[in-house]
C-alpha cells in the first residue's frame, strides 16, 4: 500500500512531494516532516493575512498578489498542486481588483489546505506508526 | 592535488524558508558546501566580508531567487556582474513565474542558468559544469602566472596544450 500513491491520485500531492521523500536521508532523517511543518507554518500565518487584508475598506490588492505569490510559492515547493491551482486563480482575481472572487479564492484555499494538511498529518501518524511496530518505511 | 578535490561552495539566496531550506538539501545533497541567506543585501555583505577578513573561503557559485523584497535576484545578478571582483563567479537565477521575457533578460544581462521552481536535483545537477569549467581555468591561470615568475622565456610553448577553450 503506497499513501503517497493514493494522495497523488486525487491530486493532494504531486510529484514534488515525492522528490522531498527521496532527499530524506540519514542525516536528515527529518527532512520531510520539518519542511511540511513550515509550510504549515507559513500558510497559518499567510491566511490570516489574507483575511485581515481583504477585510480592509480600502483593500491592498498588490499586498494581497504579494501573500499569494508566497502562499503559492511554498504549496508548489511541497508539492500540494490543489492549493497550487487555486492561488493561481486568486491573483487573477487581485490583477482584476475583483473582491468577490478574491473572497471566493480565499475560502477555498482555506478549504484545499485543510484538505492536504489533513491528508499529511494522517501519513506522518502512520509512517510513525509502522516505525513503531518495527516496521520501516519503503522508499521508491 | 588537493585543490580539486576541494567542495565547491554555493551561496544561495532566498527570502522564503522553505524554498532556502530545499535549495539547501538539493545543494548538500550533491556534495557541495553552502550558505544561505535571506536577501540579496546580506549575499554582498557576505562576499565583501569574505574578501576581507577570510582569503581562503571562496563563492564558486551564486543561486538566487529572482522575486525578493528590496534588491531582486536580477538586481544581485547586475550588481555581481559589474563588480571587478565579482562578476567572474557564475549567477544562476531561480523564479516560481515561467516569464519568458524574464527569463531570457537574465541570460542575457549575464545569469548562466534560470531554473523554475521548484527547482530538481535535474535542475542542480546542471551547475557542476559551470564550476568545473572555471575551476580548470582558474587553475590553468594560476600556473601560468606562477611560471612566467619562474622562467618568463619558456612559458609560451611549454603551456600551449593546456589552454582552456
Amino acid at each position: 500500500m503506497d499513501l503517497v500513491q493514493l494522495q497523488r491520485q486525487f491530486g493532494f500531492l504531486d510529484e514534488q512531494f515525492t522528490q522531498l521523500q527521496e532527499l530524506q536521508d540519514e542525516n536528515n532523517p527529518d527532512f520531510v516532516v520539518e519542511v511540511v511543518s513550515l509550510f504549515f507554518e507559513d500558510s497559518e500565518r499567510l491566511l490570516n493575512e489574507l483575511a485581515r487584508a481583504l477585510e480592509q475598506q480600502n483593500i491592498d490588492y498588490k499586498r494581497i498578489d504579494a501573500h499569494v505569490h508566497q502562499l503559492k510559492g511554498s504549496s508548489s515547493s511541497i508539492g500540494a498542486q490543489r492549493v497550487q491551482k487555486v492561488c493561481v486563480a486568486f491573483r487573477n482575481y487581485c490583477e482584476e481588483q475583483n473582491v468577490e472572487g478574491c473572497l471566493k479564492c480565499l475560502q477555498q484555499v482555506r478549504h484545499e489546505y485543510s484538505l492536504v494538511k489533513t491528508k499529511l498529518e494522517s501519513l506522518f501518524q502512520l509512517e510513525q506508526q509502522i516505525l513503531t511496530a518495527g516496521g520501516s518505511i519503503p522508499m521508491e | 592535488m588537493a585543490a580539486s578535490e576541494t567542495k565547491f561552495h554555493v551561496l544561495a539566496v532566498d527570502d522564503t524558508l522553505i524554498d532556502r531550506k530545499l535549495i539547501e538539501k538539493l545543494l548538500k545533497t550533491s556534495s557541495y558546501q553552502v550558505t544561505a541567506v535571506d536577501s540579496g543585501t546580506k549575499a554582498l555583505e557576505f562576499l565583501g566580508l569574505n574578501n576581507n577578513d577570510n582569503q581562503d573561503v571562496e563563492v564558486n557559485l551564486i543561486i538566487t531567487d529572482y522575486c525578493m523584497p528590496g534588491m531582486t535576484g536580477y538586481d544581485l545578478l547586475r550588481k555581481i556582474k559589474e563588480s571587478s571582483s565579482f562578476k567572474d563567479i557564475p549567477v544562476v537565477i531561480m523564479s516560481s513565474d515561467n516569464i519568458p521575457s524574464r527569463i531570457s533578460r537574465c541570460l542575457e544581462d549575464g545569469a548562466e542558468e534560470f531554473f523554475l521552481k521548484p527547482v530538481q536535483l535535474s535542475d542542480v545537477n546542471k551547475l557542476r559544469p559551470h564550476l568545473m569549467k572555471r575551476r580548470m581555468q582558474t587553475n590553468v591561470n594560476k600556473r601560468k602566472a606562477m611560471d612566467e615568475i619562474v622562467s618568463p622565456d619558456r612559458t609560451r610553448a611549454r603551456y600551449n596544450e593546456l589552454q582552456v577553450k
